[in-house]
């Protein structure tokens, strides 16, 4: 299993490494990262990533997807361990620009002291003074 | 902190909301006693992967957000009240002189006041910003920026799983790309267990950090009338 830190959520999924970049099952991508591959390339909400040089060849091997590629395409922070048993798929600066620029506030959902999840976007209709804290 | 329980009682909340986020990558075992003995009415959240200093672009904590009703941001991210007079603080027990402590007590109160009147008063607020202004004062955050949160991220992850040498190479990585979040470079500092005795994560790297602002401020001094923006910090006064 290999280790996959995207969006806020870690997940053990069944990938592989090959040719030193991480590939995942094409079934399993909608579903772990929440790109959807299509004719005309990989897409997620409106927006949709062309395949290079207008080749699905080049992103995808018989049914599974280079997804270290494909982030690396889109000009995204992509890392991993020196094992290449862990990768971290990050949030590129425009698409952090771009949401803060719009003034919406960034929906989150985190757990309370008992182990309840609560959303930002719980809370429409309130105003809310949304602060940070530590221990250390 | 106690301020924040103040005012939410103050204001009550029909309309209103404080929502504290613990910063902590050691997750609820180390948030809960904190919580717990601020026996706090409004909401407390654990964010273990740092993701709301990520996806607000904040750099230190207290760091703090308005947040209209409609959920659209009112102020963006900015310190919490707090003051640059911490810097003047005795480094080997952290204790303050009064004057500094005045200073960051009148900070922190005006900061309070104007997020009360805001809580009560919404855009007719004397400081809640119009969405011109809101967009002026938003900080974006940058490529090295989108990139330190990665590095951070993976590094706190990998030391968490055993790989501790390893992660500490991604935690430096972030914190050479992103040398203003105090926030990457406190929670390495005490993820490696440094100045965990003193309740504070200090050793002499942060103190060199403190001395390298030289006459820059840490904290811009929020754009509130009556915030003191008296320097108050320098160590040789």
């Amino acid at each position: 299993m290999i280790t996959i830190i995207h969006e806020h959520q870690t997940l053990s999924v069944n990938a592989k490494v090959k040719g030193g970049h991480l590939w995942l099952p094409a079934k399993d991508v909608e579903k772990n990262l929440g790109w959807t591959i299509k004719p005309e390339g990989l897409c997620r909400e409106e927006k949709c990533i062309p395949y290079p040089n207008d080749s699905e060849d080049a992103l995808l091997d018989s049914e599974w997807l280079n997804v270290s590629k494909f982030w690396t395409l889109m000009s995204k922070p992509m890392l991993h361990d020196e094992m290449k048993e862990t990768w971290l798929l990050g949030a590129g600066h425009k698409d952090r620009s771009h949401k803060l620029a719009s003034l919406e506030a960034p929906d989150f959902t985190l757990p309370d002291i008992d182990g309840n999840f609560h959303s930002l976007s719980d809370y429409r209709g309130k105003r809310v003074f949304l602060t940070t804290w530590s221990s250390w | 902190m106690p301020v924040w329980q103040t005012m939410y009682d103050e204001v009550g909340n029909d309309n209103f909301l404080v929502i504290a986020i613990a910063q902590e990558s050691r997750g609820l075992a180390t948030a809960r006693e904190f919580i717990e003995e601020a026996k706090a009415s409004y909401l407390c959240l654990i964010d273990e992967t740092h993701q709301i200093a990520d996806l607000y672009n904040m750099v230190n904590v207290p760091n703090a957000v308005w947040i209209d009703e409609h959920g659209k941001i009112v102020r963006p991210s900015e310190t919490a009240g707090s003051h640059d007079a911490f810097r003047s603080m005795d480094r080997q027990d952290f204790s303050q002189t009064d004057e500094a402590i005045d200073l960051t007590t009148r900070a922190q109160t005006t900061y309070m006041n104007a997020v009360k009147d805001w809580a009560i008063n919404g855009a007719a607020a004397e400081n809640a910003y119009d969405k011109e202004t809101a967009k002026r004062h938003m900080k974006l955050p940058s490529e090295p920026i989108a990139l330190a949160h990665a590095n951070f991220r993976l590094g706190a992850h990998l030391r968490q799983n055993g790989k501790e040498l390893e992660g500490d190479k991604f935690l430096a990585a972030a914190i050479a790309l992103h040398p203003d979040s105090w926030n990457m470079f406190r929670q390495a500092m005490n993820l490696r267990d440094i100045g965990e005795l003193m309740g504070l994560a200090a050793d002499q790297k942060f103190f060199d950090r403190v001395d390298a602002l030289g006459k820059n401020r840490y904290y811009p001094a929020p754009d509130i009338r009556g915030f003191p923006k008296e320097a108050g910090y320098d160590p040789k006064t």
